[in-house]
């Protein structure tokens, strides 16, 4: 049936544009990523898991990864106030905040990276008082890691959420409201569970890029072995001492943890599409 | 509004009273959160580049090693955004206008640069065309350079902004269907017709947000130029990998005034990107 369908389609040029969608594909994603996967192979199992287990890598595994979850977490929580203020409260600049939102995006990673550093550096305009005032270091430290990644992350929550909170039906919370539920009632069994999907989304989205974040994390970091040392700053490391098959190791973990969250993200939004649907 | 005002008085108003405070709480706390990771951060760009004066902003911004970083930076987005724009058209003509099995397979492998880490993005070209990597000997007999040389710096660009334009045009065209192509097909017209009278100006909106998204990602891009670009001043660095020097070098100033020509121009794609928005929410009205 597939098959029927395409040969008996009027409109012209499917081999040349799938030609061209599988070639460049091909040349530019999947060759030079099937490399990585080769230079693996050309590794036994026991240099491959000695390479990924030595204690610096790891260190720099657990730090990256943990820092993407907690900063997705965080950004969950406030992305989801974000996209609520900006949806549900008309206030003076709101189209200006809502446009800016996306800076994060926009804003190339090694200009984040120095701003965030200015700011939170022991001498900097937060960094000053916070030292002074409660002795909190952030710049050069994991706490510093943490606020680049939640930089970088800000964006996916508010947009992932916002346009199912648009489409809300606000009958659905007066009917609550009406039956004699309050306010938190409302929103934990009425709007949450509409949200629940894209919100994980989001959150899923921010962890993915989080995850693999460079540019802004390695001025604010401070790059200590075992300490603020991130996965991306090791394969680096590795490249430069020409420890090919290392830096490949610690890029092929970091290459399956994308693929599962590629994954996970595809099931999620198919999840929501099917939640919308189910509510249309 | 209007709405509120026909429902009866004494149950709308009590509650609306009672939580008269917690908008302008919320709204607050969000807006805290926004100035501390996003106000902040872009004002202290330009705080910085100036710190010192129009002075030493315009002597960094004029450096001919800065201006070697722009021109390196230009050339690698004006080769990748079209690439990748000629991509995205066939791809998305491709996916949305005809069936063919393996589609969300495919799909699924054009978005996967997105979810791969830059320095990843970077380390697998060095292993392809590095002298260690496949291709690496045989074209360094040739005399050409791909890694720590503007190629390599190109390809890092195109891979990372491989997905821009085709995941914007896929649903976009997938959404208008086939029945105009398919009646322009009838009516005669050739592909090039085709593809300039009906399908380009249907979705020109979608491909111009790409492209916008595209150029800023190509310019921007660090991690993954950072790894295959060798760092050689005045040739193969680009404007983030120069602010990474400046930086380094404690050159503070020099090094936000570049930053900041960055931060303009992530100003400039957030005001094209509203005003394409605008004006795809106009036409859906209409």
């Amino acid at each position: 049936m597939i098959f029927a369908r395409r040969s008996h389609s009027v409109l012209p040029g499917f081999n040349v544009a799938l030609g061209i969608t599988l070639l460049y594909l091909s040349l530019i994603v999947l060759i030079p990523l099937s490399a990585a996967l080769f230079k693996t192979f050309t590794l036994t199992w026991d240099a491959f898991v000695a390479h990924v287990t030595a204690p610096r890598v790891l260190a720099s595994l657990r730090l990256s990864f943990g820092a993407a979850l907690i900063a997705a977490a965080i950004n969950a929580v406030f992305g989801l106030l974000v996209a609520w203020v900006l949806v549900r409260y008309p206030f003076p600049g709101r189209r200006v905040v809502d446009a800016l939102v996306d800076l994060p995006f926009a804003l190339p990673t090694a200009v984040a990276g120095i701003a965030l550093t200015a700011i939170y550096a022991p001498n900097g305009w937060l960094g000053k008082p916070l030292l002074e005032s409660f002795d909190l270091k952030v710049a050069f430290t994991p706490l510093g890691i943490l606020v680049a990644l939640t930089f970088i992350g800000l964006p996916f929550v508010v947009r992932t959420v916002q346009p199912v909170l648009e489409d809300l039906e606000r009958e659905l919370e007066e009917a609550a409201q009406s039956l004699g539920a309050s306010h938190a009632q409302t929103f934990a069994r009425v709007i949450l569970p509409t949200l629940a999907p894209a919100l994980l989304t989001g959150f899923a989205l921010a962890f993915a890029r989080a995850v693999g974040e460079y540019g802004s994390v390695i001025f604010i970091a401070g790059n200590m072995p075992m300490v603020s040392e991130i996965a991306p700053l090791m394969i680096i490391t590795k490249l430069e001492q020409y420890d090919y098959a290392g830096a490949t190791s610690v890029a092929v973990v970091m290459l399956a943890a994308s693929f599962a969250l590629l994954l996970a993200i595809n099931l999620l939004q198919w999840w929501s599409r099917r939640y919308a649907e189910s509510d249309a | 509004m209007a709405a509120v005002l026909d429902l009866p008085m004494s149950v709308v108003r009590p509650r609306a009273r009672r939580v008269a405070g917690v908008p302008v709480a919320l709204v607050g706390i969000a807006l805290a959160y926004l100035t501390l990771f996003l106000f902040l951060p872009l004002f202290a760009v330009f705080f910085e580049a100036l710190r010192k004066g129009w002075g030493v902003y315009a002597a960094a911004v004029a450096d001919a090693d800065a201006w070697a970083a722009i021109r390196l930076t230009l050339l690698a987005a004006a080769i990748a955004v079209p690439a990748n724009l000629v991509f995205g058209v066939a791809a998305a003509w491709a996916i949305a206008k005809f069936d063919f099995p393996g589609k969300s397979v495919l799909i699924t492998l054009i978005d996967l640069p997105f979810s791969v880490s830059p320095v990843v993005s970077g380390l697998i070209y060095v292993l392809v065309f590095g002298l260690q990597g496949w291709f690496g000997p045989a074209l360094a007999d040739h005399g050409v350079k791909v890694i720590f040389a503007v190629p390599g710096i190109v390809l890092a660009t195109i891979f990372v902004t491989f997905p821009f334009i085709a995941r914007e045009l896929i649903p976009l065209m997938q959404a208008q269907g086939r029945e105009e192509e398919e009646a322009a097909v009838l009516l005669g017209a050739n592909a090039w017709h085709l593809l300039w009278r009906v399908t380009l100006p249907n979705v020109k909106w979608g491909l111009l947000y790409g492209v916008i998204l595209c150029n800023a990602r190509a310019m921007g891009e660090f991690g993954a130029v950072s790894v295959v670009s060798g760092h050689v001043r005045g040739l193969t660095n680009t404007l983030p990998l120069h602010i990474e020097i400046l930086y380094n070098e404690y050159q503070f100033a020099g090094a936000f005034a570049c930053a900041s020509l960055l931060a303009i121009l992530a100003l400039v794609t957030l005001v094209l990107k509203t005003w394409v928005e605008s004006r795809v929410a106009r036409e859906t009205v209409i």
